[in-house]
């Protein structure tokens, strides 16, 4: 029963990854006529227009070509960057570790830092400290992105020097020249996704407080802290992994931002520079790897409440 | 005798208890309201026009240009001005846009159910499950990015997204007693759309409208700011940021205040949102939700 349930939420995981690469494709091959004019400029002469197509295999049916991008997802043959010829692949390599680093580590930062709060908003709710939590969440939620960054940018790139304003990371960097480069990018995506996890993390500890065995440790007479940390905690720890996995696919967003202002070379720069110079195959490539960790999160998310459902795990 | 006089009627409509930061906030939107409909007669100087060929020159050098100079030499506090009326102009229209779409589709899908229902939502299943963001560069990758196509592309992004909402009340709406009294009267669908469904999906909807918006705002706004967006010679807020961040080059030279040319756009940006989304919440803790739930799409 619970395994079906978790079988069938991945295979429609699956079938969910396969519709978004169609609509990738048929998304960035609407006009298939603008990519050669595109790229060959204004002074393409038809005859030279056609040869390009021929050559990015432009011409023939987008079905046959879908076949062959799809398959080229799993094998790694991605195609050839329109701007640089180079294969796509060899292009998105270096770059994929860099946006795992810093997705990483702004996971390993905002999470711990948004369930403490969350938890110790919980723990005095309508206190001092939870209601300015609650209005300070929502002017988090309502920064832009590069407002966050260019106030930290001001602060400790230009007055205080302390930091770089571009994040960049030579081949052989050691651990503190990463910190240097990425603290700034890491805060920016911190308070990006910070908010809406404290608030959620906060709700679930809440709602598991009015359960009735709650009621029953107050009655005998636990004190807060120990009910909070005990009895509410365990049992909110699934609403909270799926709040956590829920917004750790939200710092996508905040990626492109972050990596565009700090001029970090990772996926979301590439899939930024794609799109300006409507560079197709690059584009594809990189929503791709973007969609399938967004896919991924979300999956975790629903298999995780599926777990923790006790109700789920017997047949009826 | 008894009194048989009905009790006093409420009074019509009186001013909503909104609170200090309720009506700071509903202030900020009515200013940036006025700002944008009479940005011609506010601004000083046309948005396009170069005043001097200094980049980021200060405001204090008696030149007559409140906080200075951009990168090409255009009065900032101008641009600005212009700004509010691309950025709030351009949001508002996608939102409107993503409205009537997404509630008219949304509400077809909710009443009808069955079959038509299952293919409408299957196939909006399919975009909610990209970013918003993604979803954007994706179809500006494709379309390209002049200002009816912004706007095209937004109010579709967002429509995926009202079109859940608005199909999940209507099916809430639809389960009521009072509609099965309307259908066991012998009410058509469109008495019941219009008579049942709307005025109870009204407050709802409206809060949405109001979240819609700051999306609407922040995703053009970044698709700006990444350069994708609204495109030269126009400028909205977003890219104001973007064309401007040169100038945290020019701070050791000139001082901070240079720095307003790329943050003060996106200071506006904040103003807008944070006012937007204080109402929403005002709106939502009526009905005892919280708006981080809400705010996570």
């Amino acid at each position: 029963m619970l395994g079906m349930l978790i079988l069938r939420r991945i295979a429609l995981g699956l079938a969910t990854l396969f519709i978004v690469s169609l609509i990738v494709f048929a998304g960035t091959e609407v006009l298939p006529g603008d990519v050669a004019a595109a790229v060959l400029g204004q002074g393409a002469t038809p005859e030279t227009l056609a040869a390009y197509r021929a050559e990015m295999n432009l011409d023939r049916p987008a079905y046959e070509r879908y076949a062959e991008w799809f398959f080229g997802l799993f094998t790694g043959d991605l195609g050839n960057s329109l701007a640089t010829q180079r294969p796509v692949a060899d292009i998105i390599a270096p770059r994929l570790p860099k946006t795992l680093m810093l997705g990483g580590f702004a996971a390993l930062f905002a999470v711990p830092l948004a369930v403490g709060l969350g938890l110790y908003a919980a723990m005095r709710p309508g206190s001092w400290f939870d209601r300015s939590l609650t209005t300070g969440s929502i002017a988090v939620v309502s920064a832009p992105e590069f407002l966050v960054a260019t106030l930290l940018v001001l602060a400790f790139a230009v007055e205080l020097r302390w930091l770089p304003a571009i994040a960049r990371i030579s081949t052989d960097a050691g651990f503190w020249e990463i910190v240097v480069a990425l603290t700034m990018p890491v805060l920016t995506l911190t308070a990006a996704v910070l908010a809406p996890m404290m608030r959620m993390t906060r709700s679930a500890i809440l709602n598991v407080l009015s359960q009735p065995s709650i009621e029953m440790a107050i009655l005998k007479g636990v004190p807060r802290r120990t009910i909070i940390l005990k009895h509410a905690l365990p049992n909110a720890i699934a609403p909270i992994i799926n709040v956590i996995a829920v917004n750790l696919a939200y710092i996508i967003g905040g990626v492109l931002v972050v990596e565009t202002i700090f001029s970090y070379s990772g996926v979301a720069k590439l899939m930024v520079d794609g799109v300006a110079s409507r560079d197709i195959p690059v584009v594809q490539a990189c929503a791709m790897f973007f969609c399938a960790i967004y896919i991924l999160f979300n999956l975790m998310a629903d298999v995780v409440s599926i777990l923790a459902n006790p109700r789920l795990r017997h047949a009826k | 005798m008894t009194d048989t006089s009905l009790p006093a009627p409420p009074p019509k409509w009186q001013l909503p208890d909104l609170g200090l930061l309720g009506w700071m906030s509903v202030a900020i939107l009515v200013f940036w309201t006025f700002v944008a409909l009479f940005a011609p007669w506010l601004a000083p100087y046309e948005e396009s026009t170069i005043l001097t060929n200094q980049s980021f020159a200060p405001g204090e050098d008696g030149n007559q240009m409140l906080l200075g100079s951009d990168y090409l030499g255009r009065d900032v506090f101008s641009r600005l001005i212009y700004g509010a009326r691309l950025t709030l102009g351009l949001a508002l229209a996608a939102t409107l846009l993503a409205f009537v779409f997404g509630v008219t589709l949304g509400f077809v899908a909710g009443i009808l159910g069955g079959r038509t229902d299952d293919v409408m939502s299957r196939i909006n299943d399919a975009f909610v499950s990209f970013p918003s963001i993604m979803l954007a560069l994706i179809l500006v990758s494709a379309f390209g990015s002049s200002l009816w196509l912004l706007v095209l592309t937004i109010g579709f992004i967002e429509a995926t997204r009202v079109y859940r909402i608005a199909r999940s009340l209507a099916q809430n709406i639809m389960v009521m007693d009072f509609v099965e009294v309307s259908r066991a009267r012998g009410e058509s669908l469109w008495w019941i759309l219009k008579n049942d469904v709307m005025p109870n999906a009204f407050i709802p909807l409206s809060t949405d409208f109001g979240l819609r918006f700051t999306y609407s705002i922040l995703l053009l706004s970044s698709l700006s700011f990444l350069g994708l967006g609204v495109q030269p010679p126009f400028s909205d807020w977003g890219s104001m940021v973007k064309e401007n961040m040169a100038a945290m080059n020019y701070v050791l030279f000139y001082g901070i205040q240079v720095a307003a040319a790329p943050i003060l756009p996106a200071v506006c940006i904040f103003s807008v949102t944070l006012a937007n989304n204080l109402l929403v919440d005002w709106n939502l803790s009526r009905s005892q939700k919280d708006i981080s739930g809400e705010l996570i799409d």
